[in-house]
């Protein structure tokens, strides 16, 4: 068996008495296409800081490609091939678009990050362009971004992850605001990527969920409820109950995500 | 492993074809020559000066390139990092202190006491840095002003090297291959050569790939650090830096007042530098030299005429320019540039079309960063 890209074993985060993220065991191989999905607050995007480092875990261990990483910043985390988009838009608003990405591209192994020549700085720039044209913003790459509208801020953000080189992408809702062609375009070019990038993805889109994962993983308080096929968990008579403890009519139903789940449509999913 | 996360989407191949089709790009590599134009008009006048005013008015002159290339360096700091030191001319000090002595003990010809000076600056800037930089907020503040005053005091106590509170004097002036440089105009020049081949030298430094990091971990060192950066190496370099072009003014300080005194390290610069900085513009580089030419007339040229009403003149000047240039003159520039180009409320007023986010002393503006 090969070594899991991403292996994390008891991981716990506690907010004082709350446990957010309470003693997960989790493998992605490499190559993965793997969905963390589960109800507000069940502490996703908690577990995605653990594992880029923007917050220690309590307890608990986190291995990247077999070698334990829970001690590194979150610098170093990066510079290994983590690379993340966060749920709230986190860009340098008052630059352009292009040199959101270029801060992103230069840090890069090739990126000439000391470079003060500035034609050396060119095969940096193309780089980046490149991306902006995969995610759709090449007509925007001189605009400031706080010109953007919140979907093209979605699109940069995944450009910006992406020039990173990640071996493991951490996606937190990269479809929440886009419309359906953005989040479509959003989708092809995540299902585009090789497979020398390992993908998590949180959606409460499950039409993107479920277009792109493999195998997805259902976290609830904080625990870890499941992890199995897309079918096993539409399946899954646990998942439902524990959604429909929350007292909620509509699965993974999100304030700002139309296409939630609900309970009438994964019960298609089982029969 | 060589080919790392490129995707080739169908979307990729779709629309726009290529780079090459991506507006902006032509621009930007149009516009830096025409920006050259302005810049190279400034350097021919400059050069001429010596020319065309008094030995009186050339030496004012001198003294704004010495302390506006010290603003220089503290915008390095201050605008393009985000490090608003309150000690920063603790480095021009030590590197007035180190010039003047290279200059009595050593040799005063040129290029030597500006690089020892520099040398010096650097090594008081990697040893006080270290600590400095890795504080944040008041706890920042409070070490520069410290580091400020305990380099004043050091220059009082240690009265062996330095000659205490009569500081050092009769300093050599310049020379060039040991002839010394005894009219104004000619110190002038020198003086300018220095500023043109530093200033130039900051310039590159702000417009690289490093100093777009700098940028990066001025407006968000959260997001720096996700994306790989270690916030604290690029501001420590950076604190050695600004430390280093500190000493190199100090140094011309040095030999062309060829006296040094204490107060040279002293809070009173730090201070009237940063006002040049709000004057002028933080993060344009050029904006604080101007604001520095204000502050040094004002204080050196019409200073006796004032009859110690100097502060008070500064003060008001510098209440009106915060009403009326929000970003400094630096912000007159940078208005008419971004003009047309995109409206949004953070770039109206920056000081610096490339940079959008310049423009704001941290810690006087009250708009927001950008979280
Ligand atoms: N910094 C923090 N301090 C205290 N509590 C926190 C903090 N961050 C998260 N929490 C709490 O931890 C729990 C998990 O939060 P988290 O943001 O990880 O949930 P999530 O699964 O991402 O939810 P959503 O779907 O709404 O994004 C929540 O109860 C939240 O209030
Ligand atoms: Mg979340």
């Amino acid at each position: 068996m090969t070594t899991p890209l991403l292996e994390l074993r008891g991981v716990t985060r506690q907010f004082g008495a709350l446990r957010a993220v309470d003693g997960v065991d989790l493998q992605v191989p490499p190559g993965a296409r793997h969905a963390l999905i589960g109800p507000n607050g069940a502490g996703k995007s908690t577990l995605f800081k653990l594992v880029t480092g923007s917050m220690p875990v309590t307890s608990g261990t986190v291995a990247l490609d077999g070698s334990d990483i829970t001690k590194l910043g979150e610098a170093q985390r990066a510079r290994r091939g983590i690379s993340q988009t966060l749920q709230h838009s986190s860009l340098f608003l008052s630059q352009t678009v292009e040199r959101n990405v270029v801060m992103a591209a230069q840090r890069q192994p090739g990126g000439n990050r000391h470079s003060l020549v500035p034609r050396r700085q060119k095969a940096t720039r193309d780089r980046a362009r490149e991306l902006l044209v995969d995610v759709g913003l090449e007509r925007r790459s001189g605009a400031l971004v706080s010109a953007l509208s919140h979907g093209e801020r979605r699109q940069l953000e995944v450009a910006v992850a992406l020039a990173c080189e990640p071996r493991l992408l951490l996606l937190d809702e990269p479809a929440a605001g886009m419309s359906p062609a953005e989040s479509g375009r959003l989708v092809g070019l995540l299902k585009a990527l090789p497979d020398t990038v390992t993908l998590v993805i949180v959606e409460h889109d499950l039409d993107v969920v479920f277009a792109l994962a493999t195998s997805v993983t259902v976290l609830h308080l904080g625990k870890l409820l499941l992890t199995g096929s897309p079918d096993e968990v539409r399946a899954s008579t646990a998942v439902q109950e524990a959604y429909l403890g929350t007292g909620r009519e509509s699965l993974f139903l999100d304030t700002d995500g139309p296409a939630g789940l609900d309970v009438s449509r994964s019960e298609q999913g089982v029969s | 492993m060589s080919a790392p996360a490129r995707p080739t989407t169908p979307a990729a191949t779709a629309p726009a074809g290529g780079s090459s089709a991506v507006p902006g790009s032509r621009r930007s590599r149009g516009r830096a020559p025409l920006r050259a134009v302005p810049a190279l008009a400034v350097l021919v006048v400059l050069a001429l000066v010596p020319y065309f005013v008094g030995p009186d008015e050339t030496d004012i002159l001198s003294r704004v390139l010495i302390f506006g290339l010290f603003a220089v360096s503290l915008d390095l700091l201050v605008g393009i990092t985000g490090l608003p030191s309150l000690g920063h001319a603790a480095y021009f000090g030590v590197g007035a202190y180190t010039a003047g002595l290279v200059a009595e003990h050593w040799t005063p010809n040129a290029p030597v006491p500006v690089l020892v000076a520099a040398g010096a600056g650097a090594v008081a800037a990697v040893l006080t840095g270290w600590l400095v930089v890795r504080s944040d907020g008041v706890f920042f503040l409070m070490l520069t002003l410290a580091i400020g005053e305990i380099t004043s005091q050091l220059a009082l106590q240690l009265d062996d090297v330095t000659g205490g509170s009569d500081g050092l004097f009769g300093i050599p002036t310049f020379r060039i291959g040991g002839e010394p440089l005894r009219l104004e105009g000619y110190r002038y020049w020198y003086v300018l050569a220095v500023f043109v081949i530093t200033f130039a030298a900051v310039w590159l430094i702000s417009r690289s790939p490093f100093g777009l990091a700098l940028r990066g971990i001025r407006d968000n060192e959260d997001r720096m650090r996700s994306l790989g950066y270690s916030p604290f190496r690029y501001k420590y370099v950076a604190y050695v830096l600004a430390g280093a072009f500190a000493g190199i003014a100090g140094g011309l300080f040095a030999q062309f007042n060829r006296i040094v005194n204490p107060s040279d390290a002293g809070f009173a610069l730090s201070a009237i530098t940063l006002l040049a900085l709000v004057l002028g513009g933080a993060g344009s580089l050029w904006g604080p030299v101007i604001g520095m030419a204000v502050v040094v007339v004002v204080r050196d040229y019409y200073g006796p005429d004032l009859g110690g009403h100097g502060p008070l003149v500064l003060g008001i000047v510098f209440v009106i320019a915060v009403y009326v240039l929000p970003r400094g003159f630096a912000g007159l520039a940078g208005l008419g540039a971004l003009r047309g180009r995109r409206r949004g409320a953070v770039s109206a007023h920056a000081t610096d079309p490339d940079d959008p986010g310049s423009g704001a002393v941290p810690g006087t503006s009250s708009e927001e960063r950008p979280a």
